[in-house]
């Protein structure tokens, strides 16, 4: 089956130009990085565009650094660049083990990062890692450039605070001393969509960072999970609070891959699990980062 | 538009649509069968081919998006005679209907590239994004497995 929708196709040098190109289309435009996501949604007809912007070739937007405490990370960055990168397995390791996670490796060396949580599913496994980094989006528009947190990143089912003149440029994350966890609850183990999961940051005061995916219509942060939590040091009665307030904090539904009742269920004891071994690992033991916990 | 590509160490250029994918470009126009047409949304694998030595499906690349990249398909490693790769799926039994057998050797080219002495579990990683109806996989492991260091090649 071919692409049945007919497009132009532009590859800018340059961010200016990019941008450029962004403010002056006239119809819908759809910009395009590892496409794993807009040419499969090109083949189904869930996208139309006039126009696809591919932004490979602009400068700058492959960055992968640490400095000053600060990761920074380009929008072209590809789930395999963060599975190999030597910077995320010192500063991030959560990051490579969210990356593992993501479909099979020949998706793995196009899909990017930042396109992942631009395409916005629920089940978009760097969304509820990046809001439990408490990550800083980095957009440049016609009118310059702007940051928005990722706590206001998703506005809606495949909806985020992009508007369509601006690319986003990086990501940056502060991850100081911490623990960490993506927990992916699939059908079997290898390729699958999250049917749910959670992401957990543990800072070393022991502020807690929470966020699930998959159980609502875009990966959500708990505060009341978090708040509960804050600066305690867990044990297993405040774990089975906090697991007792996951009900009324997602939304899931029933589909093809999983009931509502089975990802509540499991994102229960995705939670437990995950906030052993987020604790764990920011002591230095628990599980390696990779390991599967369901 | 414009595509200049090299594909399996020969130069190409060629007349494109954006829409075009790679897959049809290189099935229809260059000629390569190998990459097969299977689910065409990038869960099977059967289109896999190599992007500057990484997998990549090419049901899911539009062809101008390669431009100026080196592909390489099975006919490509295969060029001098089979690779050892290819000899011990032979000795193993590793294909039946042979329909996904392509990608499955090149995932597994670029495993024994990155990774010489892959575990079993290394290597059901590797290949989880290539489905095989046939084999129930383990003579495909087995071929791959033989084909690291550590194996009887």
């Amino acid at each position: 089956m071919v692409i049945a929708n007919e497009f132009d196709y532009r590859r800018p040098d340059t961010l200016g130009e990019a941008i450029q190109i962004l403010s002056e289309a006239s119809g819908s435009v759809r910009i395009l990085a590892g496409g794993t996501d807009v040419v499969a949604w090109l083949r189904d007809d869930v996208i139309a565009p006039d126009l696809v912007v591919d932004i490979k070739d602009v400068p700058g937007l492959h960055d992968l650094t640490f400095e000053d405490g600060t990761l920074h990370i380009g929008s072209l960055v590809t789930f395999t660049e963060l599975i190999e990168s030597d910077v995320i397995a010192e500063h991030a390791p959560l990051l490579a083990e969210m990356a593992g996670t993501v479909a099979s490796p020949g998706i793995r060396n196009r899909a990017t990062m930042v396109g992942n949580i631009c395409s916005a599913v629920p089940s978009c496994d760097a969304g509820p890692v990046l809001l439990a980094y408490n990550a800083t989006v980095h957009l440049a528009g016609p009118s310059g450039e702007r940051t928005v947190e990722m706590s206001d990143w998703f506005t809606g089912l495949r909806r985020t605070a992009r508007t369509d003149d601006e690319v986003v440029t990086h990501l940056t994350i502060d991850p100081g001393r911490h623990g960490g966890v993506y927990v992916k609850l699939m059908r079997y183990a290898g390729e699958d969509l999250a049917q749910a999961s959670v992401g957990i940051v543990v800072s070393a005061d022991h502020d807690y960072r929470i966020a699930f995916g998959a159980v609502a219509p875009t990966p959500i942060r708990s505060s009341r999970i978090e708040e509960l939590l804050r600066g305690k040091t867990l044990d297993e009665a405040l774990i089975g609070e906090a697991v007792a307030m996951v009900s009324g904090e997602i939304s899931p539904i029933t589909d093809i891959r999983a009931s509502a009742e089975y990802r509540t269920h499991m994102t229960e004891v995705m939670l437990k699990r995950g906030l052993v071994a987020a604790t764990e690992r920011l002591e230095g033991t628990g599980p390696a980062y990779g390991t599967r916990l369901v | 538009m414009d595509l200049k590509i090299k594909i399996n160490g020969e130069d190409w250029t060629l007349d494109v649509a954006p829409a075009d994918t790679l897959l049809d470009v290189l099935r229809e126009r260059v000629g390569t069968k190998s990459p097969k047409i299977g689910c065409e949304r990038g869960d099977c694998g059967s289109c896999t081919v190599l992007i500057d030595g990484r997998s990549v499906r090419s049901c899911l690349v539009l062809a101008v998006e390669a431009d100026g990249h080196e592909i390489t398909t099975v006919e490509g490693i295969s060029y001098d005679g089979l690779s050892a790769l290819q000899t011990l799926f032979l000795e193993n039994n590793s294909f039946q209907c042979g329909f996904c057998t392509p990608g499955i050797v090149l995932s597994a080219t670029e495993l024994l590239e990155q990774n010489p002495n892959p575990t079993r579990h290394d290597v059901q990683e590797a290949l989880a994004g290539n489905l095989c109806r046939c084999t129930g996989y383990e003579p495909i492991i087995d071929a791959v497995l033989a084909a690291g260091d550590g194996g009887s090649e």
